[in-house]
Parts: C-alpha cells; sequence; structure tokens
C-alpha cells in the first residue's frame, strides 16, 4: 500500500496544482475587481465625482472627438477618465473577448450599428432612469437613443455624429466649369460633375470615389441614397433586406455607369475601408460621399450637402458611436457623471462644436460656432433627416468582410450582373438567422 | 480474478526489489520531465480541452458560455455558405505555395552551394525576408501595394492589373508576398540537405561518367527525400493554417474569393457570427484534417527501409 500511494503521489501532486490554479483562475474571473456595483435608480442627476479612475474604449476613427471630450472631462472633474483607443477592425474582437470574460471598462463607445446587437446581448447597463431625468431628453438625437432602447429601457446615449455628407472639392469645381457654391440636386447630377471633373484629364485626378471592398463605407454613403427617395433599406424590424428597390436599383445603376465610365478612383474597387478618404482628402477626388467628422481635417475649401436620391432630396446615415455604461462596471455613479457631462451645453458646444464636430443634441444645433460655419448648420439640419438603420444582424449583413451587402454592390456595380434580386435575398437570410 | 491479480502482483514485487538509487533515478527523471509536462499541460492540453468544450457548447462571443449543443455547431459549420470555399481555396493556396516554396528554395540552394564568388551575400540576400515577422512583411506589402503609398499601383493599373481588387490580383499578390518571405528559409532547409549528402558519392558518379543531370536526377533528389519530407510538411501545414497575411491583405476578400479556413474562423468568431462554438467546431475540423493530412505525408515520405 505504501508504495502504491507513493507511486500516485506526483501524479496527485500535479493534480492538486492543476486545480488549484484553476480554481484561482475561476476566482479572479468571477471576482472582476473590488467594489459593488451602485443600483441605478441611487444615482444622481449629474452622477458621482469622487476622483474615481473611469475606463473608456472607443475605436480609432473617433480618436480625435474621444481625446478631446475626455481631456475636457478631465481637467474639469476630479474623476479622472482612462481612455483606450483600440484600432477599429480589432474592436469588436476585444469587446466581444472583454464582455465573456467580465473584463469590459467602466464606459465604452460601439458603432451605432452593433449597439442593438450588444444591448440585446446585455452589454450595456440600464440607464433609462437618468436619461429620462435629463430636461433636454427630447433633442437628443433619436436615432442613436432608438438603437439603445431594448423593451423600453434606455442603455446609450450619443457619443460622437458622424454624419455622411456630400462634399464636393470647390478648386476642381471651378476649373470643371462648374458652379462650386452649388450642389448637385440628385444622383444624375452627382454622376454629370462628377464626369465633368474626370473630363479634365488632370493626372491623378478622378471624378468620384468610394469602399468598394468596404461594406460598412458603401452602408454608410448609399443607404442615404434611398432614404433621399421616401424609401427604406430594411423593414422596420430590421429582418428583411429592401435593397432590391426601384431606387436601389437607379442607385446601383449610375455607380456603374460611373465605373464604366472611369469616373470613379480606381482603387475604390479594392478599397477596404483604411484609405477610403484619402483620395478625397488629398485633393485629387471632385465630390464624394464622405464623413462630416472629417470636415475640420479637410484641408482646402469644400461645399458640404445632403446625400441626394435618384431625383432629389437629401438625407443623411446617421452613424458614429453610442457610449454606455458597461455590464461589468462597478463605478456606474461616476460613468453617469461623465455621460451627463457629455450630454450639456459645455461638452457639446465647448468641445464638439467648437471643433467643427456635429452636437447629439438638436437644441444647440445652432450655436455661436456652427453660425461662423454655414457648413456645421447644413449638417445640423440634415441630421434631422437622416436615419440610423437597426438590426440584430447588422454587422454579418453588412458590414463584414465578404458580408451579402457587398457581394450584391460589387456584382452590380464592378460585374454588371443581373443578380440584386437574389443577392438581397442573401442579405435579408442573414438578417433573419 | 487470479489471472488480474496476477501481473499487479508481480509489479509489485518487482518494485519493491527496486534499489534506492533506482529510486533516485525515477524521481529525476520525472523532475527532468516535469517542467516541459506542465507546459504542454497549460499550453497545449488545456487549451485542447476548451476548444473541444467550445465546439460542443452554446457560445456566443459577447454572452460566453450558454450550455451543451453538441452536435449543433459542426453542422452549422459544414453548413456555413463559405465552408466548402474556403476548404477549396486553403487547398489551391497550399498547392500553390507549395510548388513555388520548394522548388524555388531547392533552386536557390542549388544556386549558393554552385555559386563561390557571390555565395555569402546570395545567401545573405535571400534569408534576410525570413528574419522579418509575416505580419511586418504583410504590412510591408500592403503598403507597396497602396495605391496612396505604393510605388506599383499606378503602374500596375496602367497595365490592367489590380493588385487587391479583383480575386485573382488578390491571390497572387498574397503568393507573391509568401514567396518572398519565405524562400529564403526553404533555401536554408535544403542547403542543409545538400550538404547532408556525402561528397564521395558525387565523386564516385563523376568517376561514372554520369552527366550532371544524371547526377542530380538520380542522386540528389533521391537523398533529399527526407529534406523534401520536411520542406513539404513545413509548407503545407503553414500553407493551410495560412491567416496573417490574409487578414492583413485582403480579409478573404474581394467576394470572399480568398478566405483560407483560419480567415474563416476568424470571421465567424469575430467579425460577423461572434459564434465561438461555431469557429471552434470549424478549428477542430482543420486539426483533425491537419493530423490525416501530415500522417499521409509522413508515410508517404518514409525510406522504403523505415517500414
Amino acid at each position: 500500500m505504501i508504495n502504491h500511494r507513493r507511486r500516485r503521489a506526483p501524479l496527485r501532486a500535479f493534480t492538486a496544482i492543476v486545480a488549484t490554479a484553476a480554481l484561482m483562475g475561476g476566482l479572479v474571473a468571477c471576482s472582476g475587481g473590488g467594489g459593488s456595483p451602485t443600483p441605478a435608480e441611487s444615482i444622481g442627476p449629474d452622477g458621482t465625482d469622487d476622483g474615481s479612475t473611469l475606463t473608456l474604449w472607443t475605436r480609432a476613427p473617433l480618436e480625435k472627438q474621444a481625446n478631446l471630450l475626455v481631456d475636457a472631462y478631465n481637467a474639469g472633474h476630479e474623476n479622472q477618465v482612462e481612455l483606450t483607443v483600440v484600432p477599429n477592425d480589432d474592436y469588436v474582437a476585444k469587446v466581444g473577448a472583454a464582455a465573456g470574460s467580465g473584463g469590459l471598462p467602466d464606459l465604452f463607445a460601439a458603432d451605432i450599428v452593433y449597439v442593438p446587437n450588444w444591448v440585446e446581448q446585455g452589454l450595456f447597463q440600464d440607464i433609462s432612469a437618468q436619461i429620462d431625468a435629463l430636461p433636454f431628453k427630447d433633442a437628443i438625437n433619436k436615432g442613436h437613443l432608438t438603437a439603445g432602447t431594448a423593451d423600453g429601457k434606455e442603455h446609450v446615449l450619443p457619443f460622437v455624429l458622424d454624419l455622411s455628407m456630400l462634399f464636393w472639392n470647390k478648386e476642381l469645381f471651378e476649373e470643371a466649369g462648374l458652379d462650386p457654391d452649388t450642389a448637385p440636386s440628385d444622383l444624375a447630377e452627382f454622376a454629370a460633375d462628377a464626369k465633368a471633373i474626370q473630363a479634365l484629364n488632370k493626372d491623378g485626378v478622378y471624378g468620384t470615389a468610394t469602399g468598394l471592398n468596404c461594406g460598412g463605407c458603401l452602408v454608410f454613403t448609399w443607404f442615404p441614397s434611398v432614404w433621399a427617395a421616401g424609401d427604406q433599406v430594411m423593414n422596420p424590424e430590421g429582418t428583411e433586406s429592401l435593397l432590391n428597390s426601384d431606387t436601389a436599383k437607379e442607385m446601383y445603376s449610375t455607380w456603374r455607369d460611373l465605373w464604366e465610365s472611369g469616373a470613379v478612383l480606381p482603387s475604390s474597387q479594392d478599397e477596404a475601408g483604411p484609405t477610403w478618404t484619402a483620395g478625397f482628402t488629398e485633393g485629387n477626388v471632385g465630390l464624394m460621399f464622405y464623413p462630416a467628422t472629417l470636415l475640420s481635417s479637410t484641408p482646402f475649401d469644400v461645399g458640404v450637402a445632403g446625400i441626394p436620391g435618384p431625383d432629389g432630396g437629401a438625407s443623411t446615415f446617421v452613424g458614429g458611436d453610442g457610449i454606455g455604461v458597461s455590464k461589468d462596471s462597478k463605478k456606474a455613479a461616476q460613468a453617469w457623471n461623465f455621460l451627463s457631462w457629455m450630454m450639456s451645453e459645455d461638452a457639446q458646444v465647448g468641445v464638439l462644436a467648437k471643433d467643427n464636430d456635429v452636437v447629439s443634441r438638436s437644441d444647440l444645433a445652432t450655436n455661436e460656432y456652427s453660425e461662423k460655419d454655414p457648413r456645421l448648420v447644413t449638417i445640423n439640419e440634415v441630421a434631422g433627416n437622416g436615419d440610423t438603420p437597426v438590426a440584430l444582424n447588422f454587422q454579418q449583413a453588412f458590414n463584414a468582410p465578404g458580408s451579402p451587402w457587398l457581394t450584391l454592390v460589387r456584382n452590380a456595380v464592378l460585374e454588371g450582373t443581373d443578380t440584386v434580386d437574389d443577392d438581397n435575398q442573401g442579405i435579408t437570410e442573414i438578417l433573419q438567422q | 480474478m487470479v489471472a488480474d491479480t496476477l501481473p499487479a502482483r508481480t509489479g509489485r514485487a518487482s518494485r519493491r526489489r527496486r534499489s534506492p538509487r533506482a529510486r533516485r533515478e525515477a524521481v529525476r527523471g520525472w523532475a527532468y520531465a516535469a517542467p516541459t509536462a506542465i507546459f504542454v499541460i497549460f499550453v497545449f492540453l488545456i487549451p485542447l480541452g476548451l476548444v473541444l468544450r467550445m465546439s460542443a457548447s452554446d457560445w456566443p462571443l459577447m454572452a460566453g458560455y450558454q450550455g451543451p449543443n453538441f452536435p449543433d455547431n459542426y453542422t452549422e459549420a459544414v453548413q456555413h455558405r463559405l465552408f466548402w470555399d474556403s476548404i477549396g481555396f486553403t487547398l489551391k493556396y497550399t498547392v500553390i505555395t507549395t510548388i513555388l516554396l520548394v522548388g524555388l528554395g531547392l533552386g536557390l540552394a542549388l544556386l549558393v552551394q554552385e555559386s563561390t564568388r557571390w555565395k555569402s551575400f546570395l545567401r545573405t540576400s535571400f534569408l534576410v525576408p525570413s528574419a522579418l515577422g509575416l505580419a511586418s512583411a504583410s504590412l510591408l506589402f500592403y503598403v507597396l501595394y497602396s495605391p496612396y503609398a505604393g510605388p506599383f499601383a499606378d503602374l500596375m493599373q496602367s497595365w490592367g492589373f489590380t493588385f487587391l481588387g479583383t480575386p485573382e490580383g488578390a491571390l497572387w499578390s498574397t503568393v507573391f508576398l509568401v514567396v518572398w518571405r519565405y524562400a529564403g528559409f526553404y533555401m536554408l532547409l535544403m542547403l542543409v540537405g545538400l550538404q547532408g549528402i556525402p561528397d564521395d558519392v558525387y565523386e564516385a558518379a563523376h568517376i561514372d561518367g554520369a552527366s550532371r543531370w544524371q547526377t542530380f536526377r538520380d542522386i540528389t533528389l533521391p537523398l533529399l527525400r527526407p529534406t523534401f519530407a520536411l520542406t513539404i510538411v513545413l509548407c503545407v501545414t503553414g500553407s493551410l493554417l495560412a491567416f496573417e497575411q490574409f487578414y492583413i491583405l485582403t480579409k478573404g476578400g474581394p467576394d470572399n474569393s480568398t478566405m483560407t479556413i483560419v480567415q474563416l474562423i476568424y470571421n465567424v468568431a469575430f467579425q460577423g457570427q461572434n459564434n465561438l462554438g461555431i469557429a471552434a467546431a470549424l478549428s477542430v475540423i482543420v486539426l483533425i484534417a491537419l493530423i490525416v493530412i501530415n500522417i499521409f505525408q509522413l508515410r508517404a515520405f518514409r525510406r522504403p527501409d523505415e517500414n
């Protein structure tokens, strides 16, 4: 018996080590930091400013605005926010891994099209009571609030609004004999202007550009043409794609014509997202549908208007990021202090509008900064006519690499195949999963 | 019962006869093996176990473990709309890169073995790309192919070639990167194999009047069999698991035309379905396929006398 025990002793010792390590790992994973969460109903209107350190994640495209907001908050509050900027392509994976292991930061922003899914997954805390208590609640951007609402409970506020707008290079417009102060009124005029700039035959200069291998870029810039015509891209439940409507088909044929005529920046064909605005920013593209957040960093005189539909009208994709308190945060009161300040006039006007960014409150759309730049007034006004699509499987159907939406656009525009109806059915199948 | 207990008694008896020295040596043996055993258990076996459990569970990325659902993940994995396409592309890519890398590796090895004047320079030149991480090399080529920062795009586009915008362009642009990155490494392996062939074999062939081609065909190639086995196993396994280069250069596009099986696993886990269970099921399928393929490869390259 003694020998028998000795023989098994190393095995038992090893098993004990593995079990202890696993148990400790489990305990660490379960603990998730100290303290206990503050009950939402006990949080005051302005939250708590007690010198806590809050963690905040955002994705790279909003780095500039996030830095401005965080710096301004940290300068005027006891609480301090530590900002982590994550590369755009890695954001979903990082949030997902953290959510699964209980390691989400106190606050995190999410591309507004992902918000419905993430709210559904329970990643954000319910902050309905706090949002409802805001005196200006009715002025907060509806699209973002709706995206963050599930079962009547609100979870998200707009962090940064990013609108897709029609931008045109006034210098190139003048060279092409176009009126630099007048925007094209419909898609056909947009195409004609692009061809006129292409006809300049300037080396490296193209009429327009887009991201034909970037589902997110195409969603952001092409959906508004459908909305401008009064149509929808999906049913209200987000379970059926309507991107085979006559309006949508007219839009594809306009872009097909532009592509075949050589008026689209050739690299648009393989543009997967990282440099989709670079051609315009460098002054080599005449006009394009472009993010309004880049207005302040576009280094030449541009005109700004809403995105037109095939027969006129104007709309925009109210994109950007919503922000909420994560399910793992133990500092909800302090996090709400940041959020309530973020919605205040000090932050919306004193930080965002001052930097030529769009404000999230319609009652502040006209402010001391927008009055100096009529383009900001245009952007703020168009924001009211824009839309934010809501679907649980939005990422898989539209934004993911190789999504059925990308297949539809590439087939219709680059290949010229007559497969819009079939490809649209592919999108619907994903939306219904 | 008697049959069960007899061998045990014999075993105990033999252990009782163990000397203290033998016992000390056994303990020392355990001590030597323990660090590696612990490493293998924590780094390989436990993660493997976790993947197997994940593959048999409902495990959304955002929500974590939701309970067992075997065999649903496997069913959904093989029914994924890109499953067979990604397997087809991965095999196509594997065949192309294996042929190119093994052929080029052998050619370069023969070149640097024969050349005397430029030997050091050539060996260094061919090997330098191997010192660069694959992700870094992919980023470098991403910039080279970029229409904004790269030197080639305008020129190639004027010839009607698009680097990453068409299925063919994306495939061959990636193959070019991989060949550039790995050819030197496979040259090194081949060179070691070539230098392992005894000179007297070549001398005997020379005395017998064999031509250079006959020497290459009848001596070099057969004696390089173990080296070929190693390089082909490495190349096939590496190509079947290709990810970084495609993630950085193409993300599986355009039109899912460069979707490798590992890129598909990544997409299912993090870029669309956000479903770790299905991704884990795909990983297990790939693991089993790799084991089977490697067994066949090693058997195929086994020397007749090893059988």
